[in-house]
């Protein structure tokens, strides 16, 4: 299992800055090892942002996102102590999904 | 039928082997997750093959498409990218590096009140364009720029 996303929520105004630190290694399929293997393809395909329940950002990624991708989104509308949640699936399957209030 | 399947689906999600069955295409991932992957855009090797994955097969030059990303990159591994959409009606956004083995990098779809804007890190295997894609109404628009890489991301 992965270790827990960073997620950050700063309302200002009308618009609420989100912030994502996914913790992933977003192997490419394509990166060989000293002795010559490569290193099989491991990466976040997709993930969603939802803000008290409604979805705001549904993305799909590929092998060319760095490691331990930050995404940045800007949405309208949400306040303070609002619920933010992020979940993202890997080509393994492997899912997490966290949660954080917008400050 | 279908409800075994979802039975069978949600009991593999934690193991490989859904992956793999999804790999055989004996089995959609769609009725699994809120979000399908777009296999088809993401594993194509030239831009023209993303491009038309995403469904903006043909797009137009605009200014309204706001990229922004160092002229110069020293580490490959991580450029940051930042792409805004002053196109209105944006829905959806899509980042290209043309050069990489697959081009596509990330598809973004705004909903419920996000703003057409994202920031992202991006692995680039050499000096190439970087491309943001914006979808608006139906219409596909494009916004480039070309980033220099001292050292590659994507190798050894």
């Amino acid at each position: 299992m992965a270790d827990p996303m960073k997620i950050r929520a700063t309302a200002s105004g009308d618009v609420c800055e989100i912030k994502v630190l996914m913790s992933h290694p977003m192997e490419t399929g394509q990166r060989k090892e000293s002795d010559g293997k490569i290193v099989p393809a491991h990466f976040i395909q997709t993930f969603t942002i939802a803000v008290n329940g409604k979805t705001v950002i549904d993305a799909g990624t590929g092998t060319s996102v760095s490691r331990n991708p930050v995404f940045g989104f800007k949405v309208k509308g949400p306040k303070a102590g609002d619920k933010v949640t992020v979940s993202w699936v890997d080509n393994l399957g492997d899912k997490r999904t966290d949660e954080a209030t917008v400050a | 039928m279908d409800a075994t399947r979802r039975t069978l689906l949600r009991g593999m999600g934690s193991t490989g082997l859904l992956a793999a069955a999804i790999a055989a295409g004996v089995l959609k991932p769609t009725r699994v997750f809120a979000a399908e992957y777009n296999k088809v855009a993401f594993e194509a090797k030239d831009l023209a093959g993303g491009l038309k994955g995403i469904g903006a097969a043909s797009p137009a030059e605009s200014k309204d498409i706001v990229l922004s990303a160092p002229e110069i990159a020293e580490n490959g591994a991580v450029v940051s990218v930042t792409v805004a959409s002053k196109i209105p009606g944006t829905s959806a956004l899509a980042v290209f590096v043309e050069k990489n083995p697959m081009p596509l990098s990330a598809h973004f779809q705004f909903l419920n009140g996000a703003l057409p804007e994202a920031r992202l890190n991006v692995k680039m295997s050499q000096t190439s364009l970087i491309k943001a894609v914006a979808l608006a109404n139906g219409k596909a628009y494009m916004a480039q720029k070309e980033v220099k890489v001292t050292m590659g991301g994507c190798g050894g």
